[in-house]
């Protein structure tokens, strides 16, 4: 797939940066270093020192030693140069940074906690074209995954069954009677839906009650089990073993699939605004269930302490480096948020490019087309739904072992809405770009404008102009500017980019070598070039636009 | 031409009837499409011809009707399944997908023929790579065969208007289809395009040994073009033949006329075409 696209886009003669990037990548690193290394702050003069222990200041250079992970992934330059920043200050400085300053281990885990769920959605709204404003539901179920079985929840639910669940022995029965409805509801199923053509009322109702006693079949097999470890409860006081952590890390991630084919179900079949609604009900529907089935999940105090997972080997890493015993649990949740993230984006990728992102962004473009083309809507919607929500229900267990402490609060729907404005900010359709947009707005939120108000806390200004006070305002106002000036995102994928410029004139940012160098390898791309093409024609006469 | 043995047809239809609330829009159509024939369905404007396409296709359930391709009943499938079964179709209003360029546009046209799935993707397996290899094969093959070779890389909404309609035809081909539907595919093409069209149909019969059935309003188009011809009006089926039949029918000269002198210019137009399209 080397092949040039005459057309696509200009080959834009960047300059080689590679020694810019080794300059600013060091300058920005020891910069950071400035400010966060005690004893290299000792070292400067008293006025430089204060400058730079400024909240705004140490934020804006924070910001700028993150954005050389951008330059090194943007900027033309040699493989090693890039490879050696693009490391060095993921593997290196940020750990190293961390170390002094523990905010900025728990900013860089934030991040990552949110460029994934960014990717996650990035699949849903992004490439198939699917509006959830719900999707902070799905980071919940990840999260109470792991906070009820990592935490003394699991022993309190214990404990109810214990003091209301009847004789240890009736958890059999109910064991056994759940198995039983489970197995009927799903064979009746099995057999109703190899009827071909449309159900008769008797078939309709049939598989309704199947569905049901699926269900029924379902929790009172849970029941059972609760009822029968229900002696179990003193010996799980502080929760599960935390090794069980990584079996969780799945057990989250089929959850979260499974509730995002569970709402997807039903609601799969509108389309835009109405599936924009019904999305955000749900969504607050699990925060709500969240918050009243207290006994489960104690309502909206939240459950704490969640244990996390000790790795030996990266505390004795953490310990001869010289991070101080409270930081290890960061250390290695910082690591693997990073490993995490690079499957998302490995499995975001392959998808992307193959015969399931094809039909994603089909069904974004025209749903009857793509239809007609042989793409199954309901299969495929269902697939994106499941694929953005297992992304949401990992990360959920790494925040929940994060935070230590989960509640319905961390998933209110501001959230949902944070969380699409990266991937609108960062570009829709596009990798690079909702992961920046994840940055941006994490770093705005926790960061910068934070900072912006204690630094000038000092200046007693009035309330009415006070910055503190007007964070939203300042973050509104960056949304509405890049929307109005940049409606792609920061780093539009290739496709966005093509459909939003098709009207730009090419040749005005092609240097006459490009032009000369494009037509002959195609000469076809003289005639039909995007611009010259005329789109007018095309609406007028009804075209694809 | 009436009665056959099922083998001989491809698309048997029978009594199709479609009711929007109180409105009759297709009215007990029976159409029988010949194997490997380019068969035409035409009509005044409204006369429900799109409808019939539509519940063909799966796009509306017929409230009566049956509907079988090849011997294998096509009532209630939904149109992915319809275009897994054998049918793919071109749209009156171009519907191309936007943001990708001619050869993503026909590989989704590949979509239900391709094997790989979510964990053949996700893994990239050997299965995968076949499939990917097998659908950008055959999108080329058929972005060649409609002429479009050479815009492979060229975004859909670039091409010109003839080119998008051919790119249509190319992407409803790479379904592998036993039957194409094109949908007024010369709507406003120039006479060149037309004549362009007009071979590229008869290649897809004989080349590619496809069944053609079009819906058209281009009368010139559709007497040279056509085997066999249906006529529709107001729902129903107004008569059918072979196109010096349908010329020369007077019921058809009068639904294209109207009654007295008050044909409007599309009639005239079009009876002018019938008689001229030999």
């Amino acid at each position: 797939m080397t092949a040039i696209r005459p057309g696509s886009q200009p080959p834009t003669a960047a300059p080689d940066r590679t020694w810019w990037l080794i300059i600013v990548g060091i300058i920005t690193s020891s910069l950071l270093m400035l400010t966060q290394e005690p004893t290299w702050r000792a070292a400067l003069p008293g006025g430089i020192a204060k400058f730079l222990t400024n909240p705004l200041v140490g934020s804006l250079l924070l910001t700028l030693f993150l954005s050389n992970l951008l330059f090194a992934f943007r900027w033309k330059a040699a493989a090693w140069a890039k490879a050696l920043v693009f490391f060095g200050s993921l593997f290196i400085i940020l750990p190293w940074a961390g170390r002094d300053n523990t905010a900025i281990f728990d900013l860089a885990i934030q991040i990552g906690i949110f460029a994934a769920l960014a990717l996650g959605l990035n699949i849903v709204v992004g490439l198939a074209g699917l509006l959830d404003l719900g999707y902070i539901a799905f980071f919940a179920v990840g999260a109470y995954t792991w906070g009820i079985f990592g935490s003394g929840q699991f022993a309190k639910i214990l404990g109810y069954f214990a003091d209301n669940g009847g004789p240890v022995g009736g958890g059999l029965r109910y064991l056994l009677g759940g198995l039983l409805l489970t197995i009927l509801g799903a064979v009746v199923m099995s057999i109703i839906s190899k009827v071909k053509g449309k159900w008769n009322t008797g078939q309709r109702w049939a598989n309704f009650l199947a569905i049901m006693g699926l269900v029924a079949g379902i929790i009172m097999s849970l029941r059972g089990v609760l009822i029968l470890m229900s002696p179990q409860a003193q010996s799980l006081m502080s929760g599960v073993n935390p090794n069980f952590f990584w079996l969780f890390l799945v057990l989250a991630l089929f959850a979260a699939a499974s509730v995002g084919v569970i709402i997807g179900l039903p609601v799969l079949k509108l389309k835009g605004d109405y599936l924009a609604i019904i999305t955000l009900g749900l969504g607050e529907v699990i925060r709500v269930l969240a918050n009243n089935l207290s006994t489960y999940s104690n309502g909206s105090q939240g459950i704490t302490p969640i244990v996390s997972p000790t790795v030996p080997f990266m505390n004795a890493i953490a310990g001869a480096l010289g991070f101080s015993p409270d930081q290890y649990n960061l250390f290695f949740l910082y690591f693997l948020v990073i490993a995490i993230i690079a499957v998302i984006i490995l499995a975001n990728v392959r998808l992307d490019r193959s015969r399931i992102g094809r039909a994603w962004v089909a069904i974004r473009e025209d749903e009857v087309a793509a239809q007609a083309m042989g793409v199954p809507l309901m299969q495929t919607k269902l697939i994106a739904f499941a694929t953005g929500a297992s992304f949401a229900g990992i990360m959920g267990v790494i925040f929940a072992a994060k935070q230590t402490f989960i509640s319905p609060e961390s998933f209110i729907l501001t959230q949902s809405t944070s969380i699409l404005s990266m991937v609108v900010l960062g570009g829709l359709g596009s990798i690079p770009g909702v992961i920046l947009g994840a940055a941006i707005v994490t770093i705005l939120n926790i960061s910068l404008l934070p900072s912006l108000g204690e630094a000038t806390a000092a200046l007693k200004l009035p309330q009415q102009i006070n910055p503190a006070q007007l964070q939203r305002l300042v973050f509104g106002t960056i949304l509405v500017m890049m929307m109005l000036f940049r409606p792609e995102g920061m780093l539009p994928s290739a496709r966005q980019q093509r459909l939003m410029h098709e009207d730009d004139d090419p040749s005005d940012n092609e240097t006459p070598q490009d032009s000369l160098k494009h037509s002959a390898v195609e000469p076809a791309a003289e005639v039909y070039s995007p611009g010259t093409a005329s789109i007018k024609d095309d609406q007028r006469t009804g075209g694809a636009r | 031409m009436s009665s056959a043995s099922n083998n001989s047809f491809i698309l048997d239809v029978r009594g199709l009837t479609k009711v929007f609330g109180g409105l009759t829009a297709v009215n007990d159509v029976t159409l029988q499409i010949p194997r490997q024939g380019i068969v035409s369905v035409i009509g005044p404007n409204g006369a429900g011809k799109t409808t019939f396409f539509n519940m063909i296709t799966g796009i509306y359930e017929p409230t009566t009707g049956f509907i079988e391709l090849d011997g294998v009943n096509l009532v209630g499938l939904r149109p992915d399944q319809v275009t897994s079964a054998g049918i793919a179709r071109t749209f009156q209003n171009i519907r191309l997908f936007a943001s990708m360029d001619c050869q993503e546009n026909v590989m989704v046209g590949r979509h239900s023929r391709l094997k790989a799935g979510y964990i053949d993707s996700l893994f990239r397996t050997k299965r995968f790579y076949e499939s990917e290899q097998e659908a950008r094969d055959v999108a080329n093959m058929m972005l060649d065969f409609v002429g479009l070779g050479q815009f492979r890389y060229e975004m859909a909404t670039n091409l010109p208007y003839g080119d998008q309609r051919k790119l249509e035809i190319a992407r409803a081909l790479a379904t592998s289809p036993k039957l194409v539907l094109l949908d007024e595919p010369a709507a406003g093409m120039n006479p060149r395009e037309t004549e362009e069209l007009k071979s590229l149909i008869r290649r897809i019969r004989d080349e590619l040994g496809v069944t053609v059935c079009l819906i058209e309003h281009d009368m010139r188009l559709v007497m040279t073009l056509s085997e066999y011809i249906t006529v529709l009006n107001y729902g129903s089926k107004l008569a059918e033949g072979l196109p010096h039949e349908i010329r020369n029918n007077p019921q058809v000269m009068e639904a294209y006329l109207g009654r007295g002198a008050v044909a409007g210019e599309y009639g005239k137009e079009a009876v002018a075409g019938m008689q001229e399209g030999v």
